[in-house]
């Protein structure tokens, strides 16, 4: 369910008005347009072209929304509409960590959500969101595949297993 | 001669320590001074054993395991490159009994061979299907599918044969294989197992599918929580265009398929095919009213067969060793071997490969050992989150498609989640429709608000607030999205909520706030 209302509801973070009003930076600007550039040949291009914009960024800014849809000949509401129906893209940067925990069922017979509400305590943030000192993002996630070594969690990409509240807090002590 | 040593480069093995295993004994190794060939093979799927190390001996491997780096002196000082005695020696690693039961076929090479080298699957009987299918008409390879009785292991259990044929009978200029490695369902890593240990058993499978149907292109639709199998099926791809079976000539045919890895982003939807094509497109992924099959209008409106990750995997073996031989395993109209996943809460968690036909009873506690927390199991929930809960007077029950689905339960894509007796059914329940809302994509009613709507039903239940209407509320709502959904999303994510009220009734009552 992707309404504006039911993300916020969630905390998740969606784009705002003031979001969609900031231009990007030169910087970030020919970086997006050299990703367009190279993609747009490719049949289907559009996923390819926002996991690259976020590959390189980081989040997909609402300002290279414009800059996709005139390069691969879209409308803006379209990239609009593709870059929010997919959990995976962000709107704001992560933090400099970001921690996934799996929230579905096989980790829940393991004590996800009690590792989800430790993870809460450990860093002081909720799930979508981010801590103050801007270090770590705290994610749910659905599955990572992992189900036969419950709970799972993935920081920055790599995946971690049986996870207990204390092989948690010494994966985040590990991250420098 | 330097000894071989085998430590899994798999997720689920990295994930418990295998990475930092395999430097210790690399380290260990270079300070004995003794050379030592490191291969980062697939998992041999008996999770509750990784980290597992394995050193290849005269006598064949032998394995040790779990296995942690703070070990790696010890093994060395009990010469374990030679099969020395050890506290964590576990024999010869066909002879464990947990895997030496199985019958594996789909998986014959995981955890074997190093699923970076196209030599290593040469050897381990690779690419004998593709042979044989080059020496075959498309219709004969489309023939001998049929035969095989293979059928979707994605899921929806639809006969494989029957697909390709209707994709061969078109006439267009491009057609489209397409892999579903939209491994979302929770319970499930048969897909992820099969990508990161051996990922030529699905370029070998799509590449005979390409022949056999006139497809000349191929993409794996994979899921953006996998970047270990992300890179194994780069590395292999790149292996096998670079060793021309993949690209213009493929095994020196004269045959072309291209083929390339396209990344989802997070939307369980996109496991439903419909869906799945449309994010291919670069789109939403909002499901397709059907028809047109995708067979006939699938990606980019050309015909396109859509089979999932062990499907495809399947079919080198079927063409290798024939039809016959993979349909005298299995029972009934389930017929060869089914890659079960044995998750949650259980002792020994992992990979069984076996014929169709064997109980749940034998897989939970002859396989299994029983829960992992060492009490007693309460309920399994078969086939992801839209699979339904199966309480223990059901475990007597044969794991086929058909002995399944006689019990309102359905086989998915063969996980089996396993809840002790500390799970809250209700609970389980309101997750299963808040699960729904979040990932729905949205298109039609009954699934984008009835999910919602679930949600606060069950709430209000849980409140105490009109029990027993708002049950038979949540009853006719379940009924509502499975008749009126447009796709097995919301038609079939009241399953676990439908079995829960049925099996476990008395979780649906009124309770005091924390």
């Amino acid at each position: 369910m992707r309404t504006g209302l039911y993300k916020a509801s969630r905390g998740e973070q969606t784009y705002t008005a003031d979001l969609i009003m900031q231009t990007l930076n030169p910087g970030d600007t020919a970086t997006v347009r050299r990703i367009v550039s190279e993609l747009k040949g490719r049949p289907g291009p559009l996923l390819e072209v926002l996991h690259a914009v976020q590959s390189a960024l980081g989040y997909v800014p609402a300002g290279a929304v414009p800059l996709v849809a005139e390069g691969l000949n879209l409308s803006r509401a379209e990239v609009h509409g593709v870059v929010t129906f997919y959990h995976y893209f962000r709107h704001t940067p992560p933090g400099a960590h970001t921690v996934s925990l799996c929230q579905a069922e096989a980790c829940q017979s393991r004590g996800a959500e009690a590792l989800a509400d430790h993870a809460r305590r450990r860093l002081g943030v909720d799930f979508h969101a981010t801590t103050a000192d801007g270090r770590f993002t705290l994610e749910p996630i659905y599955c990572l595949g992992n189900c036969a070594c419950s709970p799972a969690a993935m920081i920055d990409g790599r995946l971690h297993g049986r996870v207990t509240p204390e092989r948690f807090d010494a994966l985040i002590a590990e991250q420098s | 001669m330097s000894a071989r040593v085998y430590i899994p480069g798999d997720a689920g093995a990295t994930s418990v320590g295998a990475d930092a295993v395999a430097q210790a004994i690399a380290r260990e190794a270079s300070r004995a001074g003794g050379a030592l060939e490191l291969i980062r093979n697939g998992s041999r799927g008996a999770y509750w054993l990784e980290p597992l190390v394995e050193v290849a001996t005269p006598g064949g491997r032998i394995a040790y395991g779990p296995v942690t780096a703070a070990d790696v002196p010890g093994l060395f000082a009990a010469d374990f490159l030679k099969g020395g005695q050890h506290p964590l020696l576990l024999g010869p690693t066909d002879g464990i009994p947990w895997l030496a039961g199985q019958q594996r076929l789909t998986f014959e090479r995981v955890g074997i061979v190093d699923p970076a080298s196209v030599a290593d699957y040469v050897k381990h009987g690779g690419y004998q299907g593709l042979k044989q299918a080059l020496s075959m008409a498309g219709s004969a390879v489309v023939q001998t599918i049929t035969t095989s009785g293979l059928r979707g292991r994605g899921g929806a259990a639809f006969p494989t044969g029957i697909k390709w044929k209707t994709v061969l009978d078109q006439s267009a200029a491009q057609k489209y294989v397409t892999c579903n490695a939209d491994e979302g369902d929770s319970g499930t890593f048969s897909d992820r197992m099969l990508m990161e240990g051996d990922p030529f058993a699905l370029i070998e499978g799509m590449t005979i599918a390409g022949i056999a149907v006139g497809a000349n292109q191929g993409y794996i639709y994979l899921r953006a929580e996998y970047p270990h199998a992300h890179r194994a099926l780069k590395t292999a791809i790149a292996a096998a265009y670079q060793a021309h079976y993949l690209g213009s000539d493929v095994a020196g045919s004269g045959k072309h398929f291209d083929l390339e890895v396209r990344l989802g982003a997070g939307a369980y939807i996109c496991g439903e095919e419909t869906s799945m094509l449309e994010s291919l497109e670069g789109k939403r992924g909002e499901v397709r009213v059907r028809p047109p099959l995708p067979a006939i209008k699938g990606l980019f409106g050309q015909p396109t067969i859509v089979n999932n990750v062990v499907t495809l995997a399947s079919v080198p073996w079927i063409l290798a060793h024939g039809a016959e031989a993979y349909a005298n395993f299995g029972t009934g109209k389930s017929r060869g071997t089914l890659p079960i996943q044995l998750a949650g809460n259980i002792r020994r968690g992992g990979l069984v490969e076996r014929a169709f036909g064997l109980t749940l009873r034998e897989l939970l506690y002859d396989y299994g050992g029983g829960s992992a927390s060492g009490r007693p199991i309460r309920a399994v929930q078969i086939g992801g989150p839209l699979g339904a809960y199966v309480p223990p007077s059901q475990f007597d029950i044969a794991v086929d498609y058909e002995a399944l689905s006689a019990v309102g339960a359905l086989l998915g894509h063969g996980g089996i989640v396993v809840f002790d007796d500390t799970v809250d059914m209700a609970r389980m329940a309101r997750y299963a429709m808040e699960f729904c809302a979040i990932e729905s994509c949205g298109k039609c009613t009954p699934c984008r608000i009835g999910s919602t709507r679930g949600v606060e039903v069950i709430d209000r239940i849980l409140e105490g607030t009109d029990g027993e209407r708002n049950i038979r509320l949540l009853e006719e709502l379940c009924e509502t999205m499975v008749q009126g959904s447009l796709c097995g999303l919301g038609g079939m994510a009241p399953f676990p909520v439908q079995s829960a009220l049925k099996h476990f009734r008395e979780d649906f009552r009124a309770r005091t706030r924390q």
